[in-house]
């Protein structure tokens, strides 16, 4: 494996790592920054180049600022900190960390090798996946749009600054 | 040969997706949970995008495509969700306290 | 030319109402009124245009225009197509002539409401969609048309929101014409499935070569008859309707008179060929028809409140349009449809002009004597109420009923092969509400205009007013006269136009139809005149403690009767779902451990005892476990789901 790979799916495994196991919300969050970059350089490895600037600009770009923008409004101190750290105590980990090592060691097994190698990777163009999104799967992107406009109804009506109900 | 085999992808998929399940066990900030369950959406995003590599499809960037909507649909209505708790005076973000449901 | 002109004939509205809705509340009471009307009026020129330019065609011409393709998906294909042909025709201008009437009354009308910018871009986005619903030359198409005036019938029957009353009552016209809208659906679906576009055309040519099978197409003409039944406010939908008359008077005369609900027989009519495979659909359409008829007669005969009254008779007039569908005269049905739209149009808005200068007083028995200080709206009432009537030879309305009873006579349904239903039954049911029709409208007219007077009365009805209800009182007297009865001159303009191939000899029909036709609003007008019109009325007020009398009142108890078939049901399955009965299982079982361990302690001094004593605790602590479990807390849940995970894979594994 190349050596740019090993260093991306590394920075990867590891920012996932440190997202789960921070304190500060805010360092979480720059640490998911950094495994979104790293999956999309594996994504551009793979050949979806496409793919890879939604990661950035979507996900890296739109949720995280999204979550940014949500961690400062809700103002937390250093009471928070020292709650999280609270509810981090090593024993804590235990049966999430068995229950999740015992999921990835199955599904580790349960992957079937294969030994075909597709002699070099061809990219998948914006061109491509834009001919069979409005193509075969135009269905399913009104079915996209219906859940977004859902989302934003329901994100709406929850986030309502309800005056008299309080 | 190819940079980043299929088998590579999946099994960087398989352990960002325990990670993100252990996250999402044993965090009980919700916004810790959120951000855990975004890392399990990528770990599937990318099996979608690296059998569609595998296979010369473009169907796996469509489906990329969708998870990218339901994963923004998800932290959407997730996070208006916390703002709201917030805003009606619950002094934590701990998930277990909100067990009304309980038998 | 009719490619371009087409969709200027909906843009037109539609642009009204834009720019109505964006400029709400900057711009004058008047420029409102003035937009609304340049829209619909720009639109109703267009539209005589058009009609005038597929008269000058050949008979089976049509103007066609497709906007842009909507969908192409494999085995289904749908258009933003319009399509204009004869029946089209009629409904265009119909739906923009009387539209434009009823605007420019309503520009007087709503004057001095604070909404009225919303109010006229509501009629004129109204407009609109009726037009989309009319021209639609592809069902889906249709079916936006079909929504939107839905859309615009609860917006403003829910105009004075004010009032929780209003707003209840455009939610249950929404809710009911919504279930029909279902059932249309599904209707749509299943010709879709079976021909594969909804392109009007392609569905009936598919009819007709027998491509679909008898099951789906009895089972796709049931599902948009339901649609057309709701939207028409048929039975069994009749309820919304008078309650939709708490929106504004040209609300009702436009929406819930002239043109909305006239929508499910245009589209019936439309259908007539696929409608004319399935038999048993066409049965009951008449026979649903024959029923509304007489039970909105019956209703009508003993409400106090005039514009409940009009509601009343539009649906037992739509019940003569469905008949007519069912009995496959569709041309006489749309012949009523038109001469309908005038009549009821110009009652309703001269209900609403009288009960402007009547300080909004609606109770007929208040009202009384308004002979004598509004002659002009008692003239125009009048002539409304004896087209609604269908006096012989000089209303409209006899000549659209005429059309229908000599249609309805001929009619026979073959069920099955014992079972017929004979169209001199259902003829004798229509003329019977011809009877009832002239008694209650009469009625309303005896008691409100002639007697002792009521009410004070003030000022007076404005010109704007009174142009729209002149038009309408002419077209209502001469407009039946382009269709004469069988024995009359050979005048068959309406037929002529709508169906130049098909002969009109109707040799077998006896000549005494017309006459009992004739005869029978007259009996009811000198009935009418007997009980409630002579100066010393045999009664002024129905005796309201008769049973049957309070149960026609509230409308045939159907709302109760829905209230107790669907509303208490779901109300029960409601309350199930919050007491979970699972819940009181689990509960009652541990409940009855606690018991029988309890007792069993009592008992524990033996052996025996303390080995049930440990059973029982088991069970208490399984107990106490198995509650646990269901904790509340969502990373338990979704502990519990990955362990569920993880035990399928080892399943798959080791299997």
């Amino acid at each position: 494996m190349h050596a740019l790979a090993l260093l991306a799916a590394s920075v990867t495994v590891i920012g996932a790592t440190m997202v789960i196991t921070r304190k500060v919300a805010v360092h979480a969050v720059l640490y998911l920054v950094a495994t979104m970059l790293g999956l999309a350089a594996l994504l551009v490895m793979l050949g979806g180049s496409f793919a890879a600037m939604l990661e950035i600009i979507i996900y890296a770009g739109a949720i995280m600022v999204l979550f940014v923008f949500v961690i400062m409004m809700l103002n937390l101190g250093q009471p928070d900190s020292a709650r999280e750290k609270e509810w981090l105590r090593p024993h804590v980990w235990l049966g999430p960390g068995v229950l999740a090592a015992i999921i990835c060691a199955e599904l580790l097994y349960c992957i079937v090798p294969l030994s075909d190698s597709v002699p070099s990777v061809v990219p998948i163009t914006a061109h491509d996946v834009g001919l069979s999104l409005f193509g075969r799967y135009v269905l399913m992107v009104e079915l996209a749009s219906f859940l977004l406009l859902a989302g934003l109804v329901a994100a709406f009506h929850i986030g309502r600054n309800r005056v008299e109900d309080r | 040969m190819p940079v980043f085999s299929f088998n590579d992808t999946l099994l960087l998929a398989t352990v960002l997706f325990s990670v993100g399940l252990a996250g999402v066990l044993v965090r009980r900030n919700m916004i810790f949970m959120l951000m855990s369950l975004d890392i399990m959406l990528n770990a599937a995003a990318l099996v979608f995008v690296g059998a569609g590599a595998r296979w010369h499809d473009a169907a796996g960037q469509v489906m990329f495509l969708l998870i990218l909507a339901l994963a923004a649909v998800e932290t959407a209505v997730g996070l208006a969700i916390i703002l709201c708790l917030h805003a009606r005076g619950r002094p934590t973000l701990d998930a277990d306290t909100g067990n009304l449901l309980q038998g | 030319m009719g490619e371009i002109l087409l969709p200027l004939l909906i843009l037109s509205p539609l642009a009204a109402s834009e720019i109505l809705f964006i400029s709400a509340g900057r711009i004058s009471a008047r420029a409102v009124g003035t937009v609304a009307c340049a829209g619909v009026g720009l639109s109703a020129v267009i539209s005589i245009v058009l009609s005038v330019l597929l008269l000058s065609g050949p008979a089976t011409g049509l103007l066609q225009a497709t906007l842009w393709p909507w969908m192409h998906i494999a085995g289904f294909s749908a258009d933003i197509a319009f399509m204009l042909d004869r029946i089209s025709m009629v409904m265009i201008l119909v739906v923009t002539i009387v539209g434009l009437l009823i605007h420019i009354y309503a520009a007087s009308y709503m004057r001095d409401d604070p909404g009225v910018a919303r109010f006229f871009g509501c009629m004129t986005l109204f407009v609109a969609s009726m037009l989309v619903l009319v021209l639609a030359s592809d069902l889906l198409c249709l079916f936006i048309g079909w929504e939107g005036v839905g859309l615009c019938s609860y917006l403003l029957i829910g105009f004075w929101y004010d009032n929780p009353v209003n707003t209840a009552a455009a939610r249950k016209a929404f809710y009911m014409t919504r279930m029909g809208d279902t059932a249309f659906l599904c209707g749509l679906l299943l010709l879709a499935t079976a021909v594969g576009s909804l392109h009007i055309d392609t569905v009936l040519a598919a009819v007709t070569n027998g491509q679909i099978a008898p099951s789906a197409l009895n089972m796709a003409a049931l599902f948009i008859l339901i649609g057309a039944l709701a939207k028409s406010a048929q039975i069994p939908f009749q309820t919304w309707l008078p309650d939709a008359m708490a929106g504004p008077t040209p609300t009702s005369a436009l929406i819930h008179a002239a043109t909305m609900v006239t929508a499910g027989v245009y589209l019936i009519a439309r259908l007539h060929d696929l409608f004319a495979q399935a038999a048993p659909v066409m049965a009951l359409t008449a026979v649903l028809g024959a029923l509304t008829i007489l039970m909105g007669a019956c209703t009508a005969l003993v409400q106090s409140d005039l514009k409940r009254i009009l509601a009343w008779s539009t649906i037992s007039q739509l019940g003569y349009m469905f008949l007519a569908l069912g009995c496959g005269v569709w041309q006489a049905a749309l012949f009523h449809l038109m001469t309908h739209a005038f009549f009821k149009a110009l009652l309703f808005l001269t209900a609403g002009a009288i009960i402007v200068r009547t300080h909004h007083e609606q109770d007929i028995f208040r009202l009384g004597g308004l002979r004598h200080t509004m002659p002009g709206l008692t003239a125009a009432f009048v002539t409304g109420a004896s087209a609604l009537a269908g006096l012989p030879l000089v209303t409209a309305g006899f000549y659209s009923k005429e059309m229908i009873l000599s249609g309805v006579w001929p009619a026979h349904f073959r069920l099955t092969h014992e079972l017929t239903l004979n169209g001199h039954f259902l003829w004798g049911m229509a003329l019977l509400g011809a009877f009832l029709t002239a008694l209650y409208i009469f009625r309303c007219v005896f008691i409100v205009f002639f007697g002792k007077s009521g009410t004070t009365t003030r000022g007076q009805t404005s010109r704007l007013m009174t142009i729209p209800l002149g038009c309408l009182c002419v077209l209502s007297l001469c407009g039946g006269i382009i269709e004469m009865p069988t024995t009359f001159p050979p005048l068959h303009l309406f037929s002529a136009l709508l169906d130049p191939a098909a002969s009109h000899s109707h040799a077998d029909e006896p000549g005494w139809l017309v006459l009992a036709g004739a005869v029978v609003p007259l009996a009811g007008l000198a009935v009418a005149w007997v009980l409630w019109g002579r100066p010393s009325p045999v009664m002024r007020e129905m005796p309201g403690q008769a049973v049957v009398i309070r149960f026609a009142r509230t409308g045939e108890g159907i709302d109760m009767l829905y209230d107790r078939l669907f509303v208490q049901p779901f109300r029960f399955l409601t309350w199930l779902t919050r007491h979970d009965i699972l819940d009181y299982i689990i509960t009652g079982t541990g409940r009855l451990t606690r018991t029988a361990s309890t007792s069993v302690l009592r008992a524990r001094t033996d052996f025996l005892g303390t080995l049930t004593l440990w059973g029982t605790s088991g069970i208490r602590e399984t107990d106490r476990l198995l509650g646990q479990i269901q904790n509340g807390r969502v990373r338990w849940y979704a502990a519990w789901i990955a362990g569920g995970l993880s035990a399928g894979l080892a399943m798959a594994m080791l299997s």
